[in-house]
């Protein structure tokens, strides 16, 4: 392991959040006369520690010497996201609005992660700041912070495809141009605008600019802190179903925007993955609209937040429209099986990704006929292309460590005093990056009620999630970290 | 510039290389995955696996839209196909490798016109160019030839008690009594561009340039002259044995081929009659000594694995043959060789990408006065420029004394109507000439650039 550049690459991380922080720190400012000042302090104080830590391991302890392989790549991305959310948290603690640091932490993992899953009772009672930053840390951590990294700073080597390949979810990470810094630029610039897009329409529906900002960094990141006790429950129509259509739009592979955006429609629209996806949503939203009529009995009311919720869940944002914890059994079988799936691979989606499944699906397929007809030869193919056997290996890896992840993270969260359906939802909605679950942790519930402990253990499943597991676990193999 | 490789093995492989670190923009093509991945996790570059002869793949990575095509891979005819179809997609130059001897006769031309194969390379014949340079001259380590053949630059080592030990530069034009110029300077690791005031002493590597009668008189009065070689052994018959060998004989020279491969041993004898081909190990001393290494005035090792090419050129050293030259492909190897007492190293993959390097260079400046070509020299620590100077360049009609060059830059020489000009401090740069100059500053792209900011 090459420490120095570990920590030099860090330390930028943490200049950069530093910078990321003026952002709330000038809503605190403009909202000092309703808020008063002790949020503007928190943020100063915060920004100033950030700052200190990250040039001292930037430039004392960390030296880039570019010599950036693998193993590098995955401590990289994992510290990073560890010592952001850490100093990530600073503001909430200082300012005394999240006295607990562990709450805190939970709280901005959670954000980082784009999870959404909140320890507080009670939101509205939030300074604008602190509100801000909360559902900025999703806009950012939804692309990558690292991804963020690699389009601002100039950069000498061509090894930071490891970093890329950490932090990017999904099975197969390409690039879109030859550079890398292009490859990243593009991603952010798509992401800006979809992102001002979705601002605009909600200020056409009437939503304040404060809270068509938030909303749209919690749609774009996939995050969904609300910013409200009923999350989006008290919005019109026309605005639900902007949210809706955003959250979905967010949870489509972006290669697939740059594809549009070269004019190449035909291998857009073909993609294997985008149709698998939106078939989920269709005929999931469609199943719980009859499920849930009986019990609205206004045919629209039922569709709008029958796909609302659906969308919300699928792309493991965690909005609700309304509390679908009440929602009959099947309904909410549904949307318990939708947190496994999650979004489509290079989106800002948590979950497994659709892209997985249809690998497993197709080489269980595959599997079976080599049984049938011992000789025959067959491939797995996606997106036309031969998925290569070292991919479908790290598929079926991957499905494996996941369960075992999440029986573990299960069993040690069953140690808490809450029913079945919380502790598994908990788990099920901080692993997959969701945010609510079900009972007591469901939409109107909170997270609060867990002890320290186990709002450590969420956090930490939480990152697992974001990170694709392996860049958190690898850091616990002693191997990794002997010197070279 | 965009620029596509096809075909990515040892040569492939050394083009991108050299061409990331120029800043392009690269994608690759290979069959094999795992040198995709390989070499995208290497270098910032976008990599798609596939047949580089199939229209799917070549418009996959957007050939259409490409400065460079490059086909590099194993088959010529896979190479031609290739660039063909990318030509056809719109990709603006196409660069194929094509060595098979047969396709580099007359039907080259053929090929190159209807193709529009923008340039076919053929690293083994670059490479036994190269060769048949340094052994037509053997005082010299390396003979690099500017503008068109017209200018070469020699590269010399100074023996420890040679007379140019302790001698000033402004010094050396009456003491030897040549016309020479003394262009770069290596010591260990270091090299310099020097100037009148420059001390030279034993054991330096030295590149000279000079008109060739002023070259002889210069390496007469200094001792440094060796006849042309009579005698050469070659170890390995491979293709760039084959090309030199005709080359040698050409000239009226013994050339011996060892190889242990019959059948290779065989078409060779067949194809070069003259020449004397030996079928047997040539790592073993006992043969060596047999076909007579100590009475050879040359050693050319060429087989295919470095290490055996370093060993045997040690063994032929310690048999005092007067010139030995040794075939290193790797980069890393090739300066702890040259420790060990082997100066004389040429990389075959080396002068391909610097053939392409070249190229790019000069179509990426086809504005001002543009780089016509560029060397990299004294193992790629000093770059030396061609540029083609237009009327609107900087530095026209001035004393060269009175412009303010860059540090470490020295302009060797000035083609003007076919002639070459050894500038002094009042020759002046005029439009249309051609200014060969000689740099360690790195990246310079027109002439405009050679003039202190």
């Amino acid at each position: 392991m090459n420490y120095r550049i570990v920590l030099h690459t860090v330390g930028r991380i943490l200049q950069i959040e530093a910078l990321l922080m003026l952002l709330p720190l000038a809503v605190s400012v403009i909202y000092a006369g309703q808020d008063g000042t002790a949020a503007i302090w928190a943020f100063l104080i915060a920004i100033g520690i950030s700052l200190a830590l990250g040039f001292f391991l930037t430039y004392v302890l960390g030296k880039n010497n570019n010599l950036l392989f693998a193993r590098e790549g995955f401590a990289i991305v994992a510290l990073a996201w560890i010592l952001m959310s850490v100093v990530g948290a600073l503001p909430f603690v200082i300012s005394g609005e999240i006295p607990s640091f562990i709450d805190a932490f939970f709280e901005t993992v959670s954000g980082f992660t784009t999870t959404g899953a909140s320890i507080l009772t009670d939101v509205e009672a939030m300074s604008h700041g602190m509100l801000f930053w909360r559902s900025f840390t999703h806009w950012v951590g939804g692309m990558g912070v690292l991804v963020f990294v690699m389009a601002i700073l100039p950069q000498d080597t061509g090894r930071n495809i490891h970093i890329m390949r950490a932090e990017m979810p999904g099975p197969i990470v390409g690039k879109l141009v030859p550079r890398l810094k292009d490859t990243a630029r593009i991603l952010y610039v798509i992401y800006i605008v979809l992102t001002a897009v979705e601002v605009v329409l909600l200020l056409l529906g009437g939503m304040s600019l404060f809270d068509s900002l938030l909303h749209s960094f919690g749609t774009a990141g996939t995050g969904g802190f609300g910013i409200k006790a009923d999350s989006l429950g008290g919005y019109n129509a026309y605005l639900q179903w902007v949210i809706t259509i955003f959250m979905l739009v967010f949870g489509v592979n972006f290669n697939l925007y740059y594809l549009i955006l070269i004019k190449q429609f035909k291998t857009a629209i073909k993609s294997t993955e985008l149709w698998v996806y939106g078939a989920i949503v269709f005929v999931s939203g469609v199943l719980i609209s009859f499920n849930i009529y009986p019990m609205l009995g206004d045919v629209g009311d039922s569709v709008r937040h029958a796909f609302f919720q659906v969308a919300s869940i699928i792309t493991t944002t965690g909005y609700s429209s309304v509390d679908f914890n009440l929602w009959p059994g099947f309904s909410k079988a549904i949307l318990v099986v939708l947190m496994f799936v999650g979004g489509c691979a290079g989106s800002t989606a948590g979950g497994i990704k659709v892209s997985r499944f249809i690998i497993a699906i197709k080489t269980v397929f595959k599997d079976i006929k080599k049984m049938l007809h011992p000789r025959s030869v067959a491939g797995v193919k996606l997106e036309g292309k031969k998925v290569d056997d070292k991919t479908i290996n790290s598929v079926s890896t991957y499905f494996a460590f996941y369960f075992i992840i999440f029986l573990i993270i299960f069993l040690l969260l069953s140690l808490e005093p809450f029913d079945f359906e919380t502790n598994f939802t908990a788990v099920s909605a901080c692993f997959n990056n969701i945010g609510p679950g079900l009972s007591a942790v469901g939409p109107m519930g909170s997270f609060s009620i867990y002890s320290d402990a186990a709002t450590l253990l969420l956090s930490f499943a939480m990152l697992l999630g974001r990170l694709e597991i392996f860049p958190l676990l690898l850091i616990f193999t002693p191997s990794m970290w002997k010197k070279k | 510039m965009k620029i596509i490789v096809a075909g990515c093995g040892k040569i492939g492989r050394a083009i991108v290389k050299s061409l990331v670190a120029e800043g392009h923009d690269i994608l690759i093509i290979d069959t094999k995955p795992e040198i995709v991945e390989e070499l995208t996790n290497i270098y910032d570059v976008m990599g798609i696996c596939g047949n580089c002869a199939d229209s799917d793949i070549v418009s996959e990575a957007n050939a259409g839209e490409a400065d460079i095509y490059l086909a590099v891979a194993d088959s010529d005819e896979l190479n031609m196909l290739s660039c063909f179809i990318a030509k056809r997609m719109g990709a603006k130059d196409t660069i194929a490798r094509i060595r098979a001897p047969e396709y580099n006769d007359n039907s080259l031309v053929f090929m190159k016109d209807n193709l529009e194969i923008s340039m076919p390379i053929n690293p083994e014949r670059l490479a036994a160019q190269e060769l048949f340079n340094i052994l037509k001259f053997p005082s010299a380590l390396k003979v690099e030839t500017f503008s068109r053949r017209t200018m070469e630059m020699t590269e010399v080592r100074l023996q420890e008690d040679s007379v140019l030990d302790g001698v000033k530069l402004l010094d050396i034009r009456q003491k030897f009594k040549a016309q020479v110029l003394i262009c770069c300077v290596q010591r260990g690791e270091d090299v310099f561009i020097p100037d009148g005031n420059f001390v030279l002493r034993g054991g330096d590597r030295i590149g000279v340039t000079a008109s060739n009668a002023e070259l002889v008189k210069f390496f007469k009065n200094t001792g440094l002259l060796q006849r042309p070689v009579k005698n050469v052994i070659i170890l390995g018959g491979s293709r760039t044995a084959y090309y030199l060998a005709e080359m040698l004989i050409d000239i009226g020279a013994d050339v011996k081929i060892i190889d242990k491969d019959e059948n290779i041993c065989e078409s060779l004898s067949d194809s070069l009659p003259q020449a004397v081909v030996i079928h047997g190990d040539g790592s073993e001393q006992e043969l060596l000594l047999e076909e007579g290494i100590s009475t050879a005035d040359a050693f050319v090792s060429l087989t295919g694995s470095d290490e055996t090419n370093i060993l045997v050129s040690m063994f032929a050293m310690m048999n005092n043959v007067k010139k030995v030259i040794a075939k290193v492909n790797r980069d890393e190897i090739a300066p702890m060789a040259e420790r060990l007492g082997l100066d004389c190293i040429i990389s075959p993959r080396k002068i391909v990408s610097d053939v392409v390097l070249r190229y790019a260079r000069s179509l990426e400046n086809s504005m001002g006065s543009n780089v016509e070509t560029l060397y990299k020299l004294m193992d790629d620590k000093v770059e030396a420029l061609e540029f083609n100077v237009r009327a609107d360049a900087k530095c026209l009609n001035t004393p060269l004394k009175d412009l303010k060059l860059l540090k470490n830059l020295l302009i060797i020489g000035i083609v003007r109507e076919g002639a070459v000009i050894t500038p002094s401090g009042m020759t002046e740069i005029h439009a249309g000439d051609r200014v060969v100059l000689i740099t360690t500053n790195k990246g310079l792209g027109d002439l405009s650039d050679i003039l202190a900011k």
